[in-house]
């Protein structure tokens, strides 16, 4: 593994400054490294010409005195995430050829905050999946054993970075999505609070739900990242125009007195061993740090994947009505009427998992049906929050939990059934749903070598105190210097 | 058995706001196909709707001018179903949860006045076009009008006739364009009407099976369209059979409805809220600056005109069907002062002569200014009244100021009592006969000799004067 890719961000930009290397041979580096692991699937497409060519522009800012918070980073972007110009498929068939006319917002931050971006990454298809064997571009090989799952629907995003392609991507997080292959690839992965992140730009699939956030090897790189894409933004009317610390600041403080809330529905007898030892080990070195454990009540929690996967795929299947072959995308071929030329792109478009959660929803939607499904999950969503709210109020200042039940899975071992693959969101479900924070680091590993994700999810708006307890989680321990060994 | 008619009206209103409800593209009309497009009105991947407050205060402006219920907290819902000029393939609309609810209309027909109950107002985004293209046998679409903001105002279902029902779509014309939210423009589309009407034996308070006429693009077809459903239901319901519940078009060719290609209209259309769109809460504060910036309604400024300057309320209502009318009217007043004569002079001379020419006010050859100054002219005698009709006539078609056109003509009017008591003693030496039967005491004959004098002086003569003047001479003859 060349050395200029196992690179922190801190140590690119000292570098670069003091001249050790330059821009184009750090993203020479990346994109080698991405052609030489191209068996792991993590990219959908790599932009080769085009990072060149902006890394050279990149290395005439550097030269000429210029600074910005990610000047110089190779990174690699969720291809559900529109990049003007770009190929952007969401993993999805039906998008094959779409070239987006425009930049999501959080795309021009990267660019503002002066990062080359090296490609676009692999998914599961319409981020509907959690291990990345929904993407019409084929699986993603997990850096750590490439027979099993990355997790998803960011498994192109985490598998990037453990891999020690990029220092950095970015994915999105709808019911774990970010949280679960962080975990899953041993890496650092945060989902903001819901309104953090302006959502335009970032293909919709669930709206009161999708997240953008960052994957890093280390809780720094993770913050600095977030740092860039957070902030209220106008064609957003969901993003919340509150002030975005520095998040920098949080790391390396004492989390002494802190109070860590145990929710013990969380800990249930369906955990695997494996998990169940790394998070118990991590719990004691809280403690350790000075945190206090407090066991907290979380009463309906079993009722949040069923919350969820009514809520998400009836938002789903509405923001997916505008893939009907119109104005782009994937259209039939054949001299068919209207809703011939619907039914068909779609069909053809459209992979077995999203189709199956757009007749979900348009089940849920449909009158007859609305109030007791929809309305319902929509009542209970509000129970949930409440659950948390009520634990933050006055028992504790951040929650720990495994970030999932199991540890990776082979590739192909759970595709037979949905069911079972859905409730491996158990953990990082009710978080979306709440809206609120969440991270995930690694806390060990199972015992076939494959990693062990530690969540820790935090009041709204307080992502500094998640950075704050992650740092402090991470300068005790060495799991994160631990890196794939994969060539 | 007779039958009692029950018509409800939605209209769909265009805003006219620079920009679309739910994005920053343009909302003008007309354009290049798809000039007035971006993410958000095409529906791409990743685009969101953001909400323009223009947009939510014309519908507070329209709820307070129809004193309307102003709802508090507002969502937007999403409408789904499947075509072409639809890019999302769904629409944003309110369900419901309408903006404005339990207002009315106030209109007169018939010399009364009459008051229609409003259901709701809501906001909601339009669609684009579809056109077919013959040549090629596809569809082309043009999706400028898609986003661009709609009011739909539902009317409660106690409209009469068909005429009652034109009325009130013209009240509805006139309330927008006086509250400059839309240019109510029918031809254009910024104005659009379907039809909801029924029979039902007259006392019975259960409604009939309803149809729904769409399609209806001007006043005229609204009420013949109406007219022929009420014949035919009524056929139908004679002949012993029932009228079924039908989506119906409206064929302005042979004035008959038919039933529209079902379109799959029992659709459902899914409605939630729509998760994109926080909910917009209209504070009390907002009400209260809207209410103090809201220009005068028709209503209003024809009360003034009665109250202020004594016309009777049939004038006002003429003078008020545009407020660019009334305004008009307001500067002539200022101009000349008899309100009167102002008022004679603009509802029947300028708008016979632009109803003739097909103008609106707006594009009147004879400025308010220069009418006024005519006016003036007749007051002080400077012309008579019949003179004056000429030259109106003349400012019409040359936009010329009536002083240049009197002056150019030599119109100006013969009111020197020397000068005109000149031409009657002529007219009387000339006509010795008919003097003395005037003299005698016929007074057919004074009408004789004004026909003469004005004759003599190219009907240039004042006539008040000549009349005077004819008596005294014919007094001085006597004696």
């Amino acid at each position: 593994m060349s050395s200029l890719t196992s690179l922190s961000v801190h140590e690119i930009r000292e570098g670069l400054k003091a001249k050790k290397f330059s821009c184009v041979e750090l993203t020479q580096a990346s994109l080698k490294r991405a052609k030489d692991l191209a068996k792991l699937n993590c990219f959908i497409q790599l932009s080769e010409e085009s990072a060149l060519k902006n890394a050279a522009a990149i290395d005439s800012l550097i030269q000429a005195g210029k600074d910005a918070p990610l000047l110089g980073v190779p990174v690699g972007i969720k291809d559900v995430i529109c990049t003007k110009g770009v190929r952007t498929t969401a993993g999805s068939k039906i998008l094959e050829n779409f070239i987006p006319p425009y930049d999501a917002t959080v795309t021009r931050k990267m660019i503002t905050a002066g990062t080359v971006s090296i490609g676009k990454l692999n998914m599961d298809e319409f981020a509907m999946g959690s291990s990345n064997e929904n993407s019409a571009y084929g699986p993603v090989g997990n850096p750590w054993n490439p027979d099993y799952v990355p997790g998803g629907s960011s498994g192109g995003s985490a598998a990037a970075v453990a891999a020690g392609i990029c220092p950095i991507t970015l994915g999105t997080d709808t019911g774990g999505s970010i949280r679960q292959p962080a975990a899953f690839c041993g890496i650092v992965g945060l989902k903001p609070t819901y309104g953090r992140v302006s959502r335009y730009g970032v293909i919709a699939y669930a709206s009161s739900l999708d997240q953008v956030g960052a994957f890093a090897r280390n809780v720094r790189d993770c913050a600095l990242a977030t740092q860039a894409i957070c902030g209220v933004d106008p064609n957003d009317a969901t993003s919340v125009d509150k002030e975005v610390p520095n998040f920098e600041a949080s790391l390396g403080r004492s989390i002494k007195g802190l109070r860590v809330g145990i929710p013990k529905e969380y800990f249930i007898d369906g955990l695997s061993p494996d998990v169940k030892r790394a998070t118990s080990e991590a719990l004691k070195t809280l403690e350790g740090l000075g945190a206090i454990p407090v066991e907290i009540s979380l009463p309906h929690t079993e009722l949040a994947v069923s919350v969820y996967y009514i809520l998400a795929p009836a938002e789903a299947s509405s923001n997916l009505a505008r893939f009907d072959g119109i104005r782009y995308g994937h259209r039939a071929k054949g001299d068919l009427d209207l809703k011939e030329l619907y039914c068909k792109s779609r069909s053809e478009g459209f992979g077995r998992e999203v189709q199956r959660r757009i007749l979900i929803g348009a089940y849920v939607l449909s009158s007859g049906f609305y109030d007791a499904f929809y309305v319902k999950a929509q009542k209970v969503r509000s129970l949930i929050v409440k659950d948390f709210s009520d634990a933050f109020k006055d028992q504790c200042d951040v929650i720990v939990s495994p970030t999932t039940p199991t540890p990776p899975f082979k590739i192909g071992e759970k595709v037979s059934d949905p069911l079972t693959m859905y409730l491996n969101d158990l953990f990082t479900i009710p978080v979306n749903l709440a809206g609120l924070p969440g991270i995930s680091l690694p806390c060990g590993f199972s015992d076939n070598g494959l990693p062990i994700g530690l969540q820790l999810i935090g009041k709204p708006w307080d992502e500094a105190t998640l950075f704050q307890v992650a740092s402090a989680f991470e300068g005790a321990t060495t799991w994160h210097t631990r890196s794939a060994e994969i060539n | 058995m007779d039958y009692e008619t029950v018509i409800g009206l939605e209209v769909h209103v265009q805003l006219s706001t620079h920009s679309k409800i739910f994005s920053n593209a343009s909302a003008a009309y007309g354009g290049e196909p798809n000039e007035f497009i971006d993410p958000v009105t095409l529906g791409l991947p990743g685009a969101l709707p953001v909400t323009n407050k223009r947009a939510v205060e014309f519908a507070i402006m329209l709820g307070l001018a129809t004193n309307c219920e102003i709802r508090r907290f507002n969502r937007f819902a999403r409408k789904h179903y499947f075509y072409p000029d639809l890019p999302k393939g769904y629409q944003i609309s309110q369900f419901d949860e309408p903006i404005c609810e339990r207002g009315s209309v106030e209109f007169m027909i018939n010399e009364a006045k009459r008051v229609i109950g409003l259901k709701r107002i809501h906001m909601e985004e339009d669609a684009g076009k579809n056109i077919h293209d013959s040549r090629t046998n596809s569809s082309l679409v043009d999706l400028n009008r898609a986003g661009v903001p709609l009011l739909e105002i539902v009317s409660e279902p106690e409209i009469r006739s068909p005429a009652e029902a034109a009325a009130y779509l013209r009240a509805i014309r006139q309330l927008v364009r006086y509250l400059n939210i839309s240019d109510g423009n029918m031809e254009e589309g910024s104005l659009r009407c379907d039809a909801n009407i029924s029979l039902r034996p007259v006392g019975e308070m259960k409604f009939g099976t309803r149809t729904e006429i769409k399609n209806l693009n001007s006043f005229k077809f609204v009420e013949r369209a109406l007219e022929y459903e009420i014949a035919r239901q009524t056929g139908v319901l004679r002949s012993g059979q029932e009228v079924q519940q039908q989506t119906l078009l409206f064929d302005s060719v042979t004035g008959t409805t038919r039933p529209m290609r079902s379109k799959e209209e029992s659709a459902d259309y899914r409605y939630f809220p729509d998760p994109d769109l926080p909910p917009v809460v209209v504070e009390e504060s907002w009400i209260r600056e809207v209410q103090r910036t809201l220009p005068k309604l028709p209503s209003q400024w024809a009360n003034e005109l009665v109250s202020e300057f004594g016309l009777s309320m049939y004038d006002a209502t003429v003078l008020t069907t545009e407020r660019a009318s009334v305004e008009y009217f307001h500067q002539v007043v200022s101009a000349v002062g008899n309100a009167k004569a102002a008022c004679n002079w603009v509802t029947s001379e300028l708008f016979g002569m632009l109803n003739k020419a097909g103008l609106s006010i707006e594009q009147s050859p004879v400025s308010a200014k220069d009418l006024g100054e005519l006016i003036r002219l007749v007051e002080t005698d400077v012309i008579s009244g019949k003179i004056a009709k000429g030259v109106f006539e003349e400012m019409f078609s040359t936009s010329k100021d009536p002083n240049a056109i009197i002056q150019e003509k030599g119109l100006k009017q013969l009111s020197n009592d020397d000068d005109i008591s000149k031409v009657i003693k002529a007219e009387f030496d000339a006509n010795p006969e008919q003097l003395a039967g005037y003299l005698g005491g016929n007074e057919r004959l004074h009408g004789f000799f004004v026909g003469q004098v004005m004759k003599a002086t190219g009907g240039q003569a004042n006539p008040k004067k000549v009349n005077e003047l004819i008596r005294k001479e014919a007094a001085a003859r006597k004696s």
